[in-house]
């Protein structure tokens, strides 16, 4: 069970509808373990500043999490979290393990345009 | 209304000295401001479970940093996370702190609580294989490498517990270690000595990761002979020690020679107005319950020292 703040995905069916319904997404999946909370912590923070993003978490340990641990672009990744960037459904980024506040304001920036405020 | 850059207090990291002050100062009616580079609770959030914090039986690093940052903030604490500090001025009355982004601070008093950090051996191919085969922490990465060889690094109490536990996963686990004796308790190291998994390659240091799209060597100096050699393994684990976070206050105030920040009983540093608390201090013992009570004293001594140059400037007023 991940206690963050960030809305969760729990079936593959789910991440399927959110990928395919919004433009923009990012999907963080890990544990509650040192390398993951930090970049739920910045996806948190950063929700308000990017309105035009969707943030949200699944857990690692969850069979489920298939359609993320089974992705071509995860190919070589091991560190938790797999940080996935969806733009119209199609993976645009993915990165491995811990993250600075910078690395993911610098993807969010390049890969899904202006912010919607700016 | 516009609100005000100048605090009575700004504390710098929100660790578990941080949120100690900040609940103090605030608590004590200071108006106070935290400002955190990282994740709010420091290296509390890299521990699964504290069982040794007296009153909780059993807690979640990250749960109890929730609870503190709570607490902080019920009492009108503010609490800016994911900054980066760009200067800092602390001989002045007046202290200031002025962030990456431009925006500054001010405060009468300050209290520095930024912890301290893993080391990284900071050589070439660690940034690009961090995540793909390069760890720094065995219960989060740990089942990647099931039936794989790996590496460990480092020969502290850390790394021979971790070699140990990694042993549950990999099929075989190298220590490489640079001196010819571990620094850790006998326990640890004959538990690792012990462990039929594990390898030993001592008087050794990587001086390289390699790879394509994930690691698949290292290079071993031997630091006897001189000579560098390649490794194939599968995974590196990284468990070199602590460092403090002092590197930006290094010029500014008294460190040691290992740059932890030197303070009297009351937690106060070199400077007038500054105090320091939590595992960025030069003590002996770094745990959760000794940062939370180095930052009850440095609080205590901060709001004194607050109360009485006002008191000052008010007699001073009247005379
Ligand atoms: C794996 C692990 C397990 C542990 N287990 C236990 C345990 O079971 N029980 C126990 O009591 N202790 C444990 N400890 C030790 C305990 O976590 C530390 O002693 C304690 O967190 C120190 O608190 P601190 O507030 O001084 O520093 P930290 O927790 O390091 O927090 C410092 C904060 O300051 C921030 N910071 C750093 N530099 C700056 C800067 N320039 N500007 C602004 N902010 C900055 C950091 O990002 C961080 O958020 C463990 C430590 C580790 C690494």
């Amino acid at each position: 069970m991940l206690y963050t703040n960030l809305n969760h995905i729990e079936t593959a069916a789910d991440h399927s509808k959110i990928i395919s319904e919004n433009e923009n997404v990012m999907v963080i999946c890990g544990r509650m373990g040192p390398m993951c909370i930090p970049v739920y912590g910045i996806a948190e923070e950063l929700e308000s500043e990017y309105g035009h993003v969707k943030f949200f978490d699944m857990e690692f340990d969850n069979p489920e999490s298939h359609v993320i641990r089974s992705l071509p672009e995860v190919r070589g990744f091991m560190g938790i979290p797999f940080t996935i960037y969806y733009k119209n459904g199609k993976v645009v980024k993915a990165t491995s393990s811990i993250q600075t506040k910078e690395q993911v304001k610098a993807i969010l920036d390049s890969e899904f345009a202006a912010k919607v405020n700016a | 209304m516009e609100k005000s850059n100048h605090y009575d207090a700004i504390v710098v990291g929100a660790g578990p000295a941080g949120l100690t002050a900040g609940i103090y100062l605030s608590r004590g009616r200071l108006r106070t401001l935290i400002l955190n580079e990282g994740t709010v609770g420091g290296q509390m959030v890299l521990t699964h479970e504290i069982a040794n914090y007296p009153g909780v039986e059993s807690i979640s690093g990250y749960q109890l940093a929730t609870i503190m940052k709570k607490q902080a903030l019920s009492f009108g604490c503010e609490i800016k996370s994911n900054i980066t500090i760009g200067k800092i001025d602390l001989s002045d009355e007046i202290k200031s702190v002025t962030l990456g982004d431009g925006t500054s601070y001010s405060a009468d008093t300050l209290i520095l609580t930024p912890g301290g950090r893993s080391r990284t051996l900071g050589v070439a191919g660690e940034n690009k294989f961090k995540g793909r085969g390069v760890s720094y922490c065995a219960t989060c990465d740990g089942d990647f490498f099931t039936d794989k060889e790996i590496v460990v690094i480092g020969g502290g109490n850390s790394a021979l517990e971790e070699a140990v536990s990694l042993t549950k996963y990999a099929s075989k686990v190298t220590i490489i270690h640079q001196f010819d004796h571990f620094q850790a308790f006998d326990h640890a190291i004959k538990e690792a000595q012990m462990n039929p998994k594990i390898e030993f390659i001592m008087e050794s240091t990587v001086a390289g990761f390699n790879g394509n799209e994930s690691l698949e060597s290292v290079d071993i100096r031997n630091l006897k002979t001189g000579k560098t050699y390649n490794y194939r393994t599968d995974g590196a684990f990284v468990f070199i020690g602590y460092i403090p976070n002092t590197e930006f206050v290094a010029d500014k105030i008294e460190t040691n020679q290992w740059g932890e920040i030197i303070v009297k009983a009351d937690m106060s540093t070199s400077l007038g107005g500054v105090f320091a608390a939590g595992d960025s201090i030069a003590k002996r013992y770094r745990q959760v319950t000794t940062a939370v009570g180095d930052a009850t004293v440095a609080a205590l001594a901060a709001t004194n020292y607050i109360h009485e140059k006002r008191a000052k400037k008010e007699h001073l007023a009247t005379v």
